[in-house]
């Protein structure tokens, strides 16, 4: 059935808004018993290392503390705290306490008192001899090396995604289509060069927190600030040893997650104390240790080739990338996929693909999910090389991507052949020419000072859910005076979901959004759904919702039909009451909702649950203007235009905050956001003092406009939006870069001392 | 030691630690819109007013505060509402964990600023991190804000 | 984080000064890099009761209290129009807002930091630190003193219509310095500050003596040594320096025409 849009694709205030905009006590901080015992880690000193001996008889002995644990004390089955679903790729390499310490910051105990001060100060008494192993730091020296991260006999791997710990490999494949090098060595114009991207922190403003407490049925109870309720459930299940129905997994407001919440980073301590106390516990991350011990983007190296004939027409596109998991495999084998799935695919008119890569084990902190997941790294590599193309042709990049872009209706072999049903690409690369006065201002503006104004542009695409994998599912109940409680297993980390999925739901109901109760996450309550990750929210859950409405529509008139003893064929539902369009029967939804509590049998509730078999992407165009002072190198963003196709955009202004706030990250991955380890593997970017975030002076303006397609198989048309905003920035950036000062920069982030090394080396 | 002050207009009596920071005492007190988002002075999570001037609280002895005025987002809840709704009508709260913060020393902007330019704005605000919006959604919000009641 | 028994809130100068004479003692400032300091002390001496928190100026001077915030020293009428803007220039780009209203004047100095704005725009200036027990010394030669347990209680600024000129480069805009440059000119005479090289501010004095901006800017600059560190190499610094410095003056030379 057509609904109309009356909620959807409006600008509505998020149903949280005003306790957030008061600062009312929602997050998980707020909400831990003020009796909680305060859990911290002692972290290794080492890269790499075996702990010989461990001596916590005078911690414990300290006043206030209740518990010390180390490798000792806990469960020795090998689990992974990657939130997927199973059985999960990424490979079951972790204890929550291990013998073997894998880098700087890997936990070596737990400990857990009264009191912070108490904890802090009985820390120093846990005595600790270390046989110190060397690391492996260098990645590009991991697979094969003489040093295995993972020597364990234990480590396993559930899925076939070529890992092989024996080999410090985490995963390792190969896709093709067609004969790349045969088509290359054709092509008049070849770009061969090599990318690399940090493992940049996603750090949103809440740290990872979770509190856990034993419920009256003496069963593990997890508040936690997490994107995976249901994954969590299981992944502690696994860690303890414990069955999944003894977990209970709450989400209350987060502050923010980009995917590092898609792992299980601090839950997993706070739960062993409690099952070791049965006492409540929280566990609250510093920045520091969310700066170095965490679950950050993977760093990558990306080797990319492109060939194209004389005219510009791209023939193959060739791309290998080694991806750096660290020192364990939280969605190593997944995310490297994206780095060419997820680039290769935008050049829809290439003969040839070919997409090999290495994931390999190191002694750096473990990476994970962060926003783009892989496609943001391909991105810069791939977008990069085809602007490197142009500057080879004399081509405007603009008018080279206008030639090749893929188009509405293409199979796409690099994208798991699926064919796209959806696409504005060609739109938004018109739409942002125009905003940004490209032809103007291509390739730059010389201001006369020793600063050149110039321009770069980028494309992107992502995905919406994992096809054949991911599963949401939503409920729907009528309630009396007729309003509706929707409970969701999708997680609101402030993106709006909570509220999005209701203007779904109002309008297949045809209610106001007022009479949408919603309710996340709480896995005792909700339906199952794989979480909150791979931009799959709105185009999978938001399905289950219309599926879900669909059904509740038609129980509501089956009732009405009773009530009003005539046949339901003869009734219509507008939302407010059951009519006959044809005689004067009718009924209001009040008074069903009043009346099914009283004297009824039939259950006024909806349960749906939706998966695809296709991802549909969608599109983007990133155009940047900067200023650069050739003198010094220095950079400063003066504008960012952006146009998106997600589909229909159910909140625009959601859909807007998302896409300026990608950007902004974008901005921070591109010049600002440096990762780097000491000699002895220390991470040296390991406070906000360090590890610069862009500031509101750093971004400039950020303009974000919208060009729709339909896609068909999401809701009301929508696809996603999430994670793709984060794409373009980089390699946009690093475009502008190179039309001003004539030097790509290949490594992130693009600092001015790099540019002026490039200048002066020309 | 025992510190008085007045906080959210309440006059106030505490036994603090010498070495306590005004952060864990307020958030003690119930003051939970008080967040810590870095430990280095770097993110403005934790802003409150004291005397008036908007301070970092996570660095700020508690003894320091005896007989001052503590101004939170809970003793600012109608000011915080009225702002609050700029930026909700913009998308611009997102997660809300920088939110509070923010709000504080927007209102602290408010008091001492005349009729800042985007530029004072975003400078007097460069201390109030933010990691979902991306800052121009609450540049508008700021700016419908200020420009209230039309001119 | 600093931990410590007992807070004292000095109430004269002597009595923070014999506090201060134990190594488990410790100054509090404005608490910000002290706060982040894993350390253990005995007490915390706090100078905010003793009326440093003011900026006077008399025919002769400024006269800045240690206590006084950054946050007023970038906002002081006097001081700003004096120095053509420069104390708002040095201290605009620090953290934020916020951060200025706590950091101090004194601890800012008294820290002797590689990365101080504040220390680098006050030495071209004709600077002095007031100490409780040292007396007033100029600033450059506190800077290479040891660090001892005495007080900082003011600084110094004398009046002497210097023109000067205050810039800096920052990787992010509220980052620390890759360099920070500050330059005055009085009579043909020139001073030359350079601080974040990464190390504390030191200052050079040349003669204009009809040198190009270009010459005047590499002789200064390269009178300096330059260290390499995650913002920057020693090189690129060097090179920072030069730029800067040569822009600045040619910015005096055009407002001298």
């Amino acid at each position: 059935m057509e609904h109309k849009m009356r909620t959807v694709n409006t600008p509505v205030i998020k149903k949280d808004a005003k306790a957030l905009v008061t600062g009312k006590p929602v997050y998980t901080d707020d909400l831990a018993p003020k009796d909680s015992l305060i859990v911290k880690i002692l972290r290794s000193p080492h890269a790499h290392a075996l702990i010989k001996n461990i001596d916590t008889t005078r911690a414990e002995a300290a006043e206030g503390i209740v518990c010390v644990l180390t490798y000792k004390d806990v469960p020795n089955k090998r689990f992974t705290m990657a939130g997927q679903t199973y059985p999960e790729p990424s490979p079951y390499d972790r204890l929550i306490l291990d013998q073997r310490l894998r880098f700087v910051g890997d936990a070596v105990a737990i400990i857990a008192g009264e009191s912070e001060r108490a904890v802090e100060h009985a820390m120093r008494f846990i005595k600790v001899e270390y046989e110190v192993l060397e690391p492996v730091l260098d990645f590009h020296k991991a697979k094969d090396g003489d040093i295995l991260v993972h020597p364990e006999d234990n480590w396993k791997s559930l899925c076939p995604v070529g890992a092989d710990n024996k080999r410090n490999l985490c995963a390792s494949g190969i896709d093709e289509d067609g004969d790349v090098d045969e088509i290359i060595s054709g092509c008049d114009y070849v770009v061969e060069e090599v990318y690399h991207t940090k493992a940049n922190q996603q750090a949103m403003m809440e740290t990872f927190q979770a509190f856990t407490y034993l419920d009256s049925y003496g069963r593990l109870n997890v508040v936690a600030s997490t994107q995976i309720p249901f994954h969590t459930r299981r992944i502690l299940a696994h860690a303890l040893d414990i069955p999944k129905s003894q977990v209970r997994v709450i989400k209350p407001r987060i502050g923010g997650g980009f995917g590092a919440k898609q792992t299980v980073v601090a839950e997993v301590y706070a739960a062993i104390v409690t099952m070791k106390t049965g006492k409540p516990a929280k566990m609250i991350y510093t920045r520091y240790e969310s700066q170095i011990a965490s679950s950050p983007r993977h760093e990558m190296e990306i080797k990319v080739r492109i060939g194209a004939d004389k005219n510009g027409l791209i023939q193959a596109i060739d791309v290998y990338t080694l991806s750096n998991t660290g020192a364990f495999g939280e969605h190593g084998p997944t995310t490297v996929g994206l780095s060419g799935h997820k680039s290769i695919p935008l050049y829809g008119r290439a003969k040839a693909f070919r997409f090999a890569y290495d994931v390999v084990y190191t002694n750096h902190m473990s990476a994970g999910a962060y926003r783009g997941y892989g496609a943001t790294q391909g991105l810069f590599a791939v977008e990069s090389a085809v602007n490197e193309l142009a500057a080879k042709l004399h081509m405007d990049p603009v008018v080279l991507r206008e030639k090749n872009m893929v188009q509405e209706g293409d199979v796409m072999p690099a994208y798991y052949g699926e064919t796209l049903n959806s696409c504005a690409l060609d739109r938004c690369m018109a739409r942002a020419k125009e905003m940004i006065d490209w032809d103007k201002k291509f390739p730059y503006v010389d201001m006369g000072n020793g600063k050149v104004r110039s321009v770069g542009v980028a494309m992107a695409m992502q995905g919406s859910a994992i096809s054949n994998v991911d599963v949401a599912s939503v409920e729907i109940r009528l309630n009396d005076d007729g309003f509706y409680t929707l409970l969701i297993g999708a997680s609101d980390m402030g993106t709006g979901c909570d509220t999005t999925l209701s203007q779904v739901a109002a309008d297949c109901l045809e209610c106001d959004l007022d009479e949408i109760v919603v309710h996340g996450t709480d896995t005792d309550v909700s339906p199952y759904d794989s979480g909150s990750y791979a931009s799959s929210t709105m185009y999978l859950t938001g399905m289950a919702v219309v599926k879900a409405c669909e059904e509740i529509r038609g129980k509501i008139v089956k009732k009405a039909s009773e009530y009003l003893n005539c046949d339901k064929e003869t009734l219509e539902f507008d939302g407010k009451r059951v009519f006959q369009p044809e005689g004067d029967l009718e009924i209001s939804l009040k008074d069903i909702g009043n009346q099914i509590m009283c004297c009824n049998d039939d259950t006024i509730s909806a349960g749906a649950t939706h998966t695809s078999n296709v991802s549909p992407p969608p599109f983007m165009v990133g155009m940047a203007e900067i200023e650069l002072d050739k003198e010094t190198g220095t950079v400063e963003m003066v504008d960012y235009v952006a146009v998106v196709d997600c589909g229909t955009t159910v909140n625009p202004n959601l859909a807007r905050v998302q896409t300026e706030g990608g950007i902004a990250q974008g901005i921070g991955m591109a010049l600002y956001e440096e990762i780097s380890y000491t000699e002895k593997g220390q991470l040296r970017e390991n406070s906000f003092m360090q590890y610069k975030l862009p500031t509101r002076m750093d971004v400039g303006d950020i303009r974000v406009e919208f060009e729709s397609s339909y896609e068909p198989t999401g809701p009301f048309g929508a696809k996603s939006i999430g994670e793709i905003v984060i794409n373009t920035p980089s390699p946009a950036i690093a475009n502008a870069v190179a039309n001003a000062s004539g030097v790509y920069v290949r490594t992130l982030p693009i600092t001015a001392e790099k540019i002026y090394q490039g200048m002066k080396n020309k | 030691m025992e510190i008085g002050f007045i906080l959210n207009g309440k006059r106030i009596k505490s036994d603090i630690a010498d070495d306590a920071t005004l952060f864990s005492v307020l958030r003690d007190k119930g003051c939970y819109s008080v967040k810590c988002g870095c430990e280095t002075e770097n993110c403005g999570l934790c802003t409150v007013l004291v005397n008036g001037k908007s301070r970092l609280s996570c660095s700020f002895l508690a003894a320091r505060v005896d007989n001052c005025e503590v101004v939170t987002l809970e003793g600012v809840q109608k000011e915080a509402e009225e702002f609050g709704m700029y930026l909700a009508g913009e998308g611009a709260e997102q997660c809300g964990f920088c939110s509070p913060g923010l709000i504080m020393n927007v209102l602290a902007m408010e008091q001492e600023l005349e009729s800042p330019d985007e530029e004072s704005i975003k400078e007097y605000l460069s201390g109030n991190l933010c990691r979902c919006s991306g800052y121009v959604s609450q540049l508008r919000a700021i700016n419908k804000y200020l420009n209230r009641g039309g001119v | 984080m600093i931990r410590f028994k007992n807070y004292v809130k000095a109430s004269s100068l002597e009595e923070a000064y014999t506090l201060n004479q134990k190594k488990s003692s410790v100054i509090g400032g404005g608490m910000m890099w002290l706060k982040m300091q894993n350390r253990v002390k005995v007490t915390l001496i706090d100078l905010s009761g003793l009326g440093l928190d003011t900026i006077e100026e008399t025919e002769e001077e400024f006269r800045i209290g240690a206590m006084c915030t950054l946050r007023e020293l970038e906002t002081h009428k006097g001081l700003n129009t004096y120095f053509q803007g420069v104390m708002k220039e040095c201290t605009r780009f620090i953290v934020g807002t916020q951060f200025r209203n706590g950091a101090t004047v004194g601890g800012s100095v008294f820290g002797r930091f590689g990365f101080s704005d504040i220390t680098t725009c006050l030495l071209p200036l004709d600077s002095y630190v007031e100490l409780y027990q040292g007396g007033i010394v100029p600033l450059k030669d506190f800077c290479t003193m040891k660090f001892d347990r005495d007080i900082l209680v003011r600084i110094i600024i004398k009046k002497d219509g210097r023109k000067v000129s205050y810039a800096s480069q920052r990787m992010a805009k509220t980052d620390f310095p890759q360099i920070a440059c500050c330059i005055s000119e009085k009579d043909g005479n020139i001073a030359v500050s350079v601080g974040a090289r990464p190390n504390l501010a030191e200052v050079v004095y040349l003669e204009k003596a009809g040198k190009s901006a270009e010459e005047l800017a590499a002789e200064a600059a390269d009178s300096f040594r330059y260290g390499s560190n995650m913002r920057g190499s020693a090189e690129y610094r060097n090179h920072l320096a030069k730029v800067y410095i040569r822009r600045m003056l040619e910015q005096f030379e055009m407002e001298g025409k």
